[in-house]
C-alpha cells in the first residue's frame, strides 16, 4: 500500500492503494466515481476511457503509481451540469440503448473534439473504434459527435 | 435541467436521474401500483420490467401517462422493484414488455384518471361527462373552470373506479407515437450510477467467483487456497447454488453450480488474488470439442432420419419430379451475450432475510430460486433492479445472483459479487451452435413445388416448422434433430431465429435466382399463394403483412435500379408478432466490401416512441451483422477457446455502415415485438449482398474477416 495525491476533475484527492492498482479501480472503488466503467480491463473495449491531460487514455491500463501531477479528468468532472456540448449532443440525439458504454464513448469524442474542432467521417470512425457498444448505437454516435462540433 | 430528487416510493437505491426541473409537493397520493400524485401535479409513474437497454423505462410508462392524459415535462419515471402485488410478467425477454402490458397499462392510465375525473366533478359541482382533461389540467369548458390532477389527487384517491372506462382512440394520442427521450439519457450522459456494477452500500465487500476451466470439469480440491492473506483479502469459500433436494427452474441454467468465492475490500485486490489461487479441477463428464460437434451434426443431418415436426403433401413425390433441385446446409457457432456490462450482483442475506439490488431479466423467476436456495420465504426476500447494461437473454439466467446472495450467507456480510469479463464469457449460457440443410424443388416454370428443411443444433433445431414458407408450398417438410451437450446454453437475442431467418433467407435468394426471378419477386409470389391459397392451418404468420413490408422496402430502396458499384441483398423475416424486410447495400472499398447503407421496412403496428424504436432497429441491425461476420465461441477439451474482446471479435464503428433509414408501417395495430425482430434477417440481406459483391455465396458463420471474404 502507498500513498497518492492525484488531481481528479480539478480537486486533490488522497488515497492509499497498492501501487499496481490501476486508475479504474481507483476512481471506481476509492473514489466512488462509477461513470467511469469496467468492460473488459484488457483496453478493448473503451469503456473505462478518461482524460489524462486532456488525451483519452484506457484506465484499466494506467497504474496509479504513473499518474503523478497528471491532470484527470472523469465523464463527472466533464461539465459540473451534463452541459458539454458532447454530452447535449448525446442527450439530443438519444444516443444510448443500455448506455453501459455511453461514458467512454463520449470521453474518446471529447478528447476527439479537442484536438480536432471538425473531424471528418473517416476520422471519427477511426477516433471511436477503440469504443464497443454492444447495442450498437455506431451511427447515432458519428451523428451526435457532428453535433457537438457544430456546437461546440 | 436538474435531476430527480424527489421520492414518494419506497426510497429507491439507486437514483432515477430525469431531464426535468420539478419541484417537490408537499404531499404524494398513491393511485394504483404505477402512479402517485404531487399536490403540486408532479405524477411519478413506476416502470414495472427490466430496463436492458430496450428502453421499456421510457415507453412502458409513456402508455400510462397516455391514458392518465399527464403532463409528461411533469413525470418522473422510477424504477420498480419486483412487486408481484401490483405488477404483471416482470420480464424482459420475448419482446413482450409493451405488447403483453399494451392493455393493462393503457387500463391503469385510464382508471386514475377516471378518479380524477370523478373528484373534479364532485369538486367543481358539475356532470362528469362535461369534463375534458388535458397535460394533468381538468376543464369544464362552459363553466370556464379548470383544476390540476395536483389538487384533487387526494379525494380521488378514495373514490372507486367507473364500470366502463374508455380508452382513447389512437389518433388522439399525444405522447404515444410522439418521439419521448429515453428517460435515462440525462444521468447516462453525466456518468450517474446507474448500473448494477455502480451500487455501493455501507459495509460492503467485493466478491468474485472461480469456476472450472472447461465444461465437463468440477472442483477436485482447495486444501489451501493460499491467498487468505493477501492483502484485502476476507474470505475463500465454496458454495454450491444447487443444493441437494432442491429443483431449478428453467431460469437457473448453470454449468457449475459449485464454485469457489473471494471475498474482499476492493476489486482490484479480489482480482489478484483471483489469479493468484490455486485449485485442482477433475474431469466429470464429456469434454466436448467444436470440431467434433461439427462432424456430429454433418453426420446426423446426412445419416439419421429427424423427428418429423410438420408434412405438407407428399415432398418425395415432388421432389422426384422437380425440374431443377437446390440443396444448401447452413451453419453457425455458439455465441456469448457479451453484455458490456459483466454479470454482477448486490446482496445483503442475514438470517431470515434478503436484500437483493442488481441487473436481473427475470426478477420473479429468481426470488423463486432464491426461496428454495436460501431456505428463507418469499415474503422477506427483496429484490430491487438496476439499469442494466445490455441483456441479450444473458441475464435471464441468474445464477450469478443466486451465488451472490449464498456468499453473502455464507461470509455474513453484504456483498456485490463481480464477474470478470473473462468469468462471464467462459461461463456463457451461449446460443446454441447451429447446421441446417434446405432443400427446394423447382418445376420447369422455376416454381416452388417442394420445400424440405432439416435442421439439428447443440443443443436444439433452430426450426420454426410453421414460419414461411410453410404455407406457401404444396409439398413440404420440416425433420428435427436434438444432440445434447454440456455447455450451458440459453436464449440469445432472437432465438433460433437469429439463426435460421440467415439461413433462410440466404436459401430463397439461391432459390430465386436459379428459378431465374428477381428475389423480392420471388418471394412475394410466395406469399400471394399464402394469401389466396394457403397449405395447412398452422400457419404462424400474417402473408399479407408480411408482403408489406417486403414492398414498402422495395419501393423506399428504390430495388431494381442498379448503381454501378453497389450490390444489393434483400431478406424479411417475422418472429416476435412483427414483420420486418431490409434491403442492404455493400461497396467494395480499397478492395474491402463495405457495409454502406441499410433499409429497413418494419410492421410492428403502432409505434409507441418512434426514437426509441428507430434505436432498437439500427441496433439490432449492427449486432446482427457484427456476428453474422465476426463472433464464435470454439472449444477444445470443453474449454472456452475466446475469453475477452482480444479473441472474441465484435463489431465497431469503423465496420457500422454509413446509414441506416428505418421504415414502419402505419397501420394502428396494437403494437408487437421491437427489441429482437431486426436481428435475424439482416445477415441474409449481407450474404446475399456479399454474393453480388464477389461472387461467392456464405453458407457459415461468421463469414470471415473482410480480407477473406474476397479469398
Amino acid at each position: 500500500m502507498a500513498t497518492y495525491k492525484l488531481n481528479i476533475n480539478g480537486q486533490s484527492k488522497e488515497i492509499e492503494v497498492a501501487e499496481d492498482t490501476p486508475m479504474l479501480w481507483v476512481l471506481r472503488d476509492s473514489l466512488q466515481l462509477v461513470g467511469t466503467k469496467y468492460g473488459c480491463g484488457i483496453a478493448q473495449c473503451g469503456a473505462c476511457t478518461i482524460h489524462v491531460d486532456g488525451k483519452a487514455v484506457r484506465s484499466c491500463q494506467l497504474r496509479v503509481s504513473q499518474v503523478g501531477e497528471k491532470k484527470i479528468t472523469t465523464i463527472e468532472g466533464l461539465s459540473e451540469d451534463g452541459s458539454h456540448p458532447v454530452q447535449q449532443a448525446w442527450i439530443e440525439h438519444d444516443v444510448p440503448q443500455c448506455g453501459y458504454c455511453q461514458a467512454g464513448q463520449i470521453m474518446t469524442a471529447s478528447a476527439l473534439l479537442s484536438e480536432n474542432k471538425n473531424p471528418s467521417d473517416t476520422e471519427i470512425k477511426q477516433a471511436m473504434n477503440g469504443n464497443i457498444c454492444r447495442c450498437g448505437t455506431y451511427t447515432r454516435i458519428r451523428a451526435a459527435i457532428k453535433t457537438a462540433a457544430k456546437n461546440a | 435541467m436538474g435531476f430527480n430528487f424527489v421520492s414518494c416510493q419506497e426510497e429507491s437505491k439507486i437514483p432515477d436521474f430525469i431531464a426535468p426541473n420539478l419541484s417537490e409537493p408537499s404531499q404524494w397520493t398513491t393511485l394504483n401500483g404505477f402512479l402517485s400524485i404531487g399536490d403540486n401535479g408532479v405524477v411519478t409513474i413506476m416502470s414495472p420490467n427490466p430496463e436492458i437497454g430496450q428502453n421499456v423505462k421510457t415507453s412502458m410508462p409513456m402508455i400510462v401517462a397516455e391514458e392518465l392524459d399527464a403532463d409528461w415535462d411533469q413525470v418522473i419515471v422510477k424504477q420498480a422493484g419486483l412487486d408481484t402485488e401490483n405488477f404483471e410478467r416482470q420480464i424482459a425477454g420475448g419482446s413482450q414488455s409493451i405488447r403483453h402490458g399494451w392493455n393493462n397499462l393503457r387500463k391503469t392510465g385510464a382508471t386514475a384518471r377516471n378518479l380524477l375525473l370523478q373528484a373534479a366533478a364532485a369538486e367543481l359541482e358539475v356532470p362528469i361527462e362535461e369534463l375534458t382533461t388535458s397535460k394533468g389540467v381538468i376543464y369544464h369548458k362552459s363553466s370556464d373552470q379548470s383544476i390540476g390532477y395536483g389538487d384533487v389527487a387526494s379525494k380521488a384517491a378514495e373514490l372507486s373506479p367507473s364500470e366502463d372506462i374508455k380508452l382513447k382512440d389512437p389518433k388522439d394520442f399525444t405522447i404515444i407515437s410522439h418521439s419521448t427521450r429515453n428517460v435515462d439519457g440525462f444521468g447516462i450522459a453525466q456518468g450517474k450510477p446507474l448500473f448494477g456494477l455502480d451500487v455501493n452500500m455501507p459495509g460492503m465487500k467485493i466478491a468474485m467467483i472461480v469456476h472450472p476451466p472447461a465444461f465437463g470439469m468440477k472442483l477436485k480440491s482447495m486444501d489451501d487456497p493460499g491467498i487468505k492473506s493477501m492483502s484485502g483479502i476476507t474470505d475463500v469459500i465454496k458454495i454450491n447454488v444447487e443444493p441437494e433436494g432442491w429443483n431449478p427452474q428453467w431460469s437457473d441454467v448453470n454449468a457449475y453450480p459449485e464454485l469457489i468465492a473471494i471475498v474482499g475490500n476492493s476489486t482490484w485486490e479480489v482480482m489478484k488474488a483471483k489469479k493468484a489461487l490455486e485449485v485442482d479441477w477433475e474431469t466429470d463428464t464429456a469434454l466436448e470439442n467444436s470440431a467434433d460437434h461439427e462432424t456430429t451434426m454433418t453426420r446426423l443431418l446426412a445419416e439419421q432420419a429427424g423427428e418429423l415436426a410438420r408434412k405438407d403433401g407428399d415432398p418425395d413425390k415432388a421432389f422426384a419430379d422437380a425440374v431443377t433441385i437446390v440443396e444448401k446446409t447452413y451453419t453457425a457457432p455458439f455465441l456469448a451475450h457479451n453484455t458490456l456490462e459483466p454479470m454482477n450482483f448486490y446482496a445483503n442475506v442475514t438470517a431470515d432475510k434478503a436484500e437483493l439490488l442488481g441487473p436481473i431479466q427475470t426478477p420473479m423467476f429468481l426470488e423463486g430460486t432464491l426461496e428454495g436456495v436460501l431456505g428463507i420465504p418469499k415474503e422477506n426476500i427483496s429484490i430491487m433492479m438496476t439499469r442494466m447494461g445490455g441483456g441479450f437473454g444473458r441475464r435471464l439466467y441468474g445464477h450469478f445472483a443466486t451465488e451472490a446472495a449464498l456468499i453473502s450467507q455464507a461470509v455474513q456480510k453484504p456483498v456485490k459479487l463481480v464477474y470478470t469479463r473473462e468469468d462471464d464469457m467462459t461461463q456463457g449460457t451461449y446460443r446454441p451452435a447451429y447446421k441446417v440443410t434446405y432443400k427446394a424443388g423447382l418445376d420447369q416454370d422455376g416454381q416452388l413445388m417442394a420445400f424440405a428443411i432439416k435442421g439439428s443444433g447443440i443443443p436444439g433445431s433452430p426450426v420454426f416448422e410453421n414460419r414461411f414458407p410453410a404455407g406457401a408450398v404444396d409439398h413440404y417438410e420440416v425433420q428435427n434433430i436434438q444432440i445434447d451437450t454440456n455447455i450451458s446454453t440459453g436464449a440469445w437475442r432472437a432465438p433460433r431465429s437469429n439463426f435460421i431467418a440467415t439461413a433462410e433467407q440466404s436459401f430463397l435468394d439461391e432459390v430465386a435466382e436459379a428459378a431465374g426471378k428477381d428475389p423480392i419477386d420471388f418471394r412475394l409470389s410466395l406469399f400471394d399463394k399464402a394469401i389466396k391459397a394457403p397449405v395447412g392451418k398452422d400457419n404462424d404468420y400474417d402473408a399479407e403483412r408480411y408482403a408489406g413490408v417486403l414492398k414498402l422496402v422495395k419501393e423506399k430502396a428504390n430495388w431494381g435500379t442498379e448503381t454501378s458499384g453497389v450490390h444489393r441483398g434483400v431478406s424479411a423475416y417475422y418472429c416476435h408478432n412483427s414483420y420486418v424486410a431490409q434491403v442492404l447495400d455493400v461497396e467494395i472499398e480499397d478492395d474491402i466490401p463495405k457495409v454502406k447503407r441499410v433499409y429497413c421496412a418494419v410492421d410492428c403496428g403502432i409505434v409507441v416512441n418512434p426514437i426509441a424504436a428507430k434505436n432498437q432497429i439500427e441496433g439490432g441491425i449492427i449486432d446482427g451483422i457484427g456476428h453474422a461476420m465476426y463472433s464464435a465461441m470454439t472449444f477444445k477439451d470443453g474449454a472456452p477457446q475466446q475469453s475477452n474482446f482480444d479473441n472474441y471479435r465484435l463489431i465497431r464503428q469503423e465496420e457500422a455502415p454509413e446509414s441506416i433509414e428505418v421504415f414502419f408501417v402505419d397501420n394502428g395495430l396494437d403494437p408487437t415485438g421491437l427489441g429482437e425482430p431486426s436481428l435475424p434477417p439482416i445477415g441474409a440481406a449481407l450474404a446475399n449482398a456479399l454474393y453480388k459483391a464477389v461472387g461467392k455465396r456464405f453458407y457459415q458463420q461468421p463469414f470471415g474477416n473482410e480480407n477473406d471474404l474476397l479469398g
